[in-house]
């Protein structure tokens, strides 16, 4: 008993007495946020990452870790600017004709794969023919499928002829459809070894790929943008996220996603903030509560505004995100082009919401504390899926709220497949919690418009408003940035007004990268967009490589 | 002996589609699909392809053709290719057999049980003797107390704890996955202290948290080996105390242990998941996880089927060790 008692007693000790922190880079001497020096080329990145990717062929992935590791091996024709204009990266320019039917890229010259090959429009076109190819199994299609017509005009020009004008096919040639020709003409893509031992033309390129562990990836030096300054990055995969906060700590891992609760709790320490530096910049991703329209209780629009009114969307973002988060007022990012910030608000203000609810009809005529209307009590039921802690504590305070103004709300959360398949397709709900990942195109075609209504379809809210529709078909339908700005700004404001859903928030990426690594600049788009102009002064370097 | 052997053996075949059957039908009444990681939700997929895709994966057949299909490749030991963005052959998931040793799934699961039960049992029975030769002391009850607390105690909190104490703290052992950052340019026993280092901790967890079951079942075993008439006679006629248990009792009590072994065979190679994610170990537990999550079928049945062909070896082997062990069995 006396054994297992001081057993214990140690991991007391261990726990609750705070002991020094590891490393120890920053005792006695200037905190490694303050050193600076010029770039320099050597030392490793450690990524630290919960999910493994499964293949480094950018068309065929549909997972986050591979699209994280394959964007530093392989670029595109395109890209996105800090801003969101598209800027080129592997195309010089290109010129679209007036009609807006026909793009010509201009390819860089003298770009090589890291096989020593040169890039030519030829891979642009193999790429093309691959994922329109029936027998791909990819699930980007859709965009280049709207292609009527595909040329290779010489080595360096490349040109596309669309049926239609059609906004967001620009962006969609970025790094998805770029594969060597040279090394997959005449192979199955799903069967070759490709996918895991590729070979691009990007900053990096992968040495090695242990199942489970590791990938790791070395810098290339012939990169048309320059030798990237560090020298290795490496991908490694720690499914527990408080395994990776330890490893974080005795560096084991440079880099990771910070949970709300780390980033708020467990990283204010002297420590971290010498030898840290952490980032926090709006996901492409909001949380909404979305209402049946042709439920007889959210027909009517002041309904759905007296609730948007009962709802305190920054009490939401304090208890649920720890504070780390932006209320959500439509469908976009705040601080990227299509944001429109000037649209109607909801501050809290339950007496506006009664009223508004007395105005429709909804009174408490019988004295139960619940509203009713032609003798139907107001009760309608939230659901949402397992498994997001966020969105279950968002709908518990929503259920609290409304419960305020004389609603009763009642919470069921289901497992995500029954949930799309049972409930969502066949338009069983009154209202869901869920979130929607934003594309950087502000194209939302598929989610507002009012004939895309059908089962599987993504205006499952059956949101319909011919004007809308209208702005949604001009604002794809024209390359002009002014133009459509307009139109986004319009839906915008009709949305807030409209409110099919409410927009409740924006969850902040909260990033951690050890102090070491500088030349770190945060946008709009996150901060590992210019990774290869990462370095870490000479003095610091922390991992020395063998040549 | 040897017909026994052959019997025994052709009966585990109709067993085995049994239990295929079985799990064939179980994970596809789960609903979704594995095509639906790109399909739902997702406003860039259209229905039409959505519909190539299942045709891809031949999900717009009925449940019994796919188990058909299935069953046609497994009779040629073809377990098929992962559902998964990879397409990778299944077998090559789980015993890659390009990569070393160490970077192979079933490898380092099978390694780690192996190593962690041989500390269970080195551990195990000579402290259920000891507590059944000196039953009732306070000795005794230390050494149950400390087993059932390790069996109480979660094990990804046991972990972390340590993780935070020799990893964070004292800077003695790595905190997860198998190998340092350079383990490839170390000499062969530079490679193994490295192995060693990162393999303490896990095995550590696992042995002290899994001691319970066989230091319980020795203790009883013995407890009831010691009273009955052999022993008594072995005292009687002068035997030091030392081999009346080590030599007599002992080998009578080990009986129940065989049992145990054998139906833990089947267990070598599935991995438990909450501890193979605290400490990064890419073993069979992890794919077997996350196959299921996304309607991985394929690598789903492979390691079902692994796993149902070697419990039912083991139930085997248990059997033929009995024979060894209790000359009673061997003459029936």
């Amino acid at each position: 008993m006396k054994k297992a008692f001081s057993l214990f007693a140690l991991f007391v000790l261990v726990v609750f007495v705070p002991g020094c922190k590891g490393g120890n880079e920053a005792v006695g001497q200037e905190p490694l946020t303050k050193i600076s020096g010029p770039p320099a080329y050597g030392d490793a990145l450690i990524d630290g990452s919960i999910g493994e990717p499964t293949i480094l062929i950018p068309m065929l992935s549909g997972d986050a870790a591979s699209q994280d590791v394959a964007g530093l091996i392989f670029n595109g024709l395109v890209k996105y600017d800090t801003d969101l204009g598209i800027i080129g990266d592997l195309a010089e320019s290109w010129d679209i004709s007036k009609d807006g039917l026909v793009i010509t890229f201009h390819l860089k010259k003298g770009v090589r794969w890291t096989d020593g090959v040169e890039f030519t429009a030829d891979d642009v076109i193999f790429g093309f023919n691959t994922i329109i190819n029936k027998k791909t199994p990819t699930a980007y299609s859709e965009d280049f499928l709207q292609v009527k017509k595909a040329e290779v005009l010489d080595k360096y020009t490349f040109r596309v002829t669309y049926g239609k004008p059609f906004a967001p096919a620009l962006a969609s040639w970025g790094n998805l459809v770029v594969l060597p020709k040279h090394l997959l003409e005449g192979k199955d893509l799903t069967k070759s070894e490709f996918g895991r031992d590729p070979v691009g033309m990007g900053p990096y390129k992968l040495t090695n790929w242990v199942p489970g562990q590791e990938l790791i990836l070395d810098s290339n030096h012939d990169y048309f943008e320059g030798r990237p300054y560090i020298d290795r990055f490496v991908y490694r995969v720690i499914p527990d996220r408080a395994t990776m906060f330890l490893e974080l700590q005795t560096g084991g891992v440079d880099m990771m996603d910070l949970t709300p609760i780390q980033y708020t709790k467990q990283t204010g320490s002297e420590y971290f903030r010498n030898n840290f530096q952490k980032f926090r910049y709006p996901q492409f991703v909001y949380t909404y509560m979305g209402f049946n329209l042709k439920h007889p209780f959210f027909k009517d629009r002041r309904v759905r505004q007296a609730i948007a009114y009962a709802i305190d969307k920054s009490e939401i973002i304090d208890v649920v995100l720890f504070g780390l988060g932006s209320p959500a007022t439509g469908p976009y990012v705040p601080n990227t082009w299509p944001y429109n910030p000037d649209v109607k608000k909801y501050p809290y203000n339950p007496e506006k919401a009664r009223q508004l609810l007395k105005e429709a009809g909804w009174e408490d005529t019988d004295g139960d504390g619940i509203l009713d209307k032609d003798g139907r009590p107001f009760r309608f039921t939230i659901l949402t899926n397992m498994g997001n802690t966020l969105r279950m504590n968002t709908a518990t305070i929503i259920q609290w709220k409304l419960a305020k103004i004389g609603i009763k709300v009642d919470i069921k959360v289901l497992e995500w497949s029954t949930f799309v398949n049972e409930f969502i397709d066949k338009r069983r709900f009154e209202a869901v919690i869920l979130g929607w990942q934003i594309s950087p195109d502000p194209d939302q075609f598929d989610i507002w418009d009012s004939k895309k209504t059908k089962e599987k379809e993504f205006n499952f809210v059956s949101y319909s408003n011919p004007e809308v529709d209208a702005l949604l078909e001009k604002g794809r339908r024209t390359y002009n940035i002014e133009e459509r700005k307009k139109a986004y700004f319009r839906i915008q404001e009709i949305l807030a007004e409209d409110l099919p859903y409410i927009f409740l928030y924006v969850p902040d990426a909260t990033p951690i990268v050890h102090a070491r690594f500088k030349g770190i600049k945060p946008s709009p788009i996150g901060i590992t967009y210019n990774l290869p102009k990462w370095y870490v002064p000479r003095q610091l370097q922390r991992h020395h490589l063998e040549p | 002996m040897l017909a026994y052997l052959f019997k025994r053996l052709l009966e585990i075949i109709p067993t085995l589609f049994g239990i295929t059957l079985i799990s064939f039908f179980i994970i596809h009444l789960a609903p979704g699909k594995p095509t639906d990681i790109f399909t739902e939700l997702n406003p860039k997929i259209t229905p039409e392809a959505r519909e190539r895709l299942e045709k891809l994966y031949h999900l717009d057949k009925p449940v019994i053709v796919q188990y058909g299909l299935w069953l046609k490749k497994i009779a040629r030991f073809d377990f098929g290719e992962s559902f998964s963005s990879d397409h990778r052959p299944v077998i090559e998931k789980i015993w890659d057999s390009r990569k070393p040793l160490i970077e192979r799934r079933l490898f380092v699961t099978f390694m780690i049980n192996l190593l962690s039960m041989g500390v269970i049992l080195l551990v195990a029975l000579p402290l259920g003797i000891f507590s059944a030769t000196h039953q009732n002391s306070l000795w005794d009850k230390i050494a149950t107390t400390t087993v059932f607390i390790g069996f109480a105690m979660p094990t990804f909190w046991l972990a972390l704890l340590l993780m935070i104490l020799f990893g964070v703290e004292l800077h003695w052992l790595p905190i997860s996955q198998l190998k340092s950052m350079g383990y490839a340019s170390l000499p062969f026993w530079g490679k193994v202290w490295d192995l060693a280092k990162h393999l303490l901790l896990p095995i550590f967890v696992s042995a002290f948290t899994g001691l319970a079951a066989d230091s319980r079942f020795m203790r009883s075993s013995m407890l009831e080996v010691v009273r009955q008439d052999f022993v008594t006679v072995a005292r009687a006629k002068g035997l030091p105390e030392r081999l009346v248990i080590y030599r007599h009792a002992f080998r009578n009590a080990l009986l129940p242990i065989i049992t145990l072994a054998g139906l833990s065979v089947g267990g070598l190679v599935g991995g438990s998941v909450i501890f193979e994610n605290i400490f990064g170990i890419p073993g069979m537990g992890q794919l077997f996880y996350m196959s299921v999550m996304t309607r991985d079928y394929p690598t789903v049945m492979g390691i079902l089927t692994i796993g149902a062909f070697l419990t039912l070896f083991g139930n085997l082997l248990a059997d033929l060790g009995y024979m060894l062990a209790d000359p009673r069995i061997r003459a029936k």
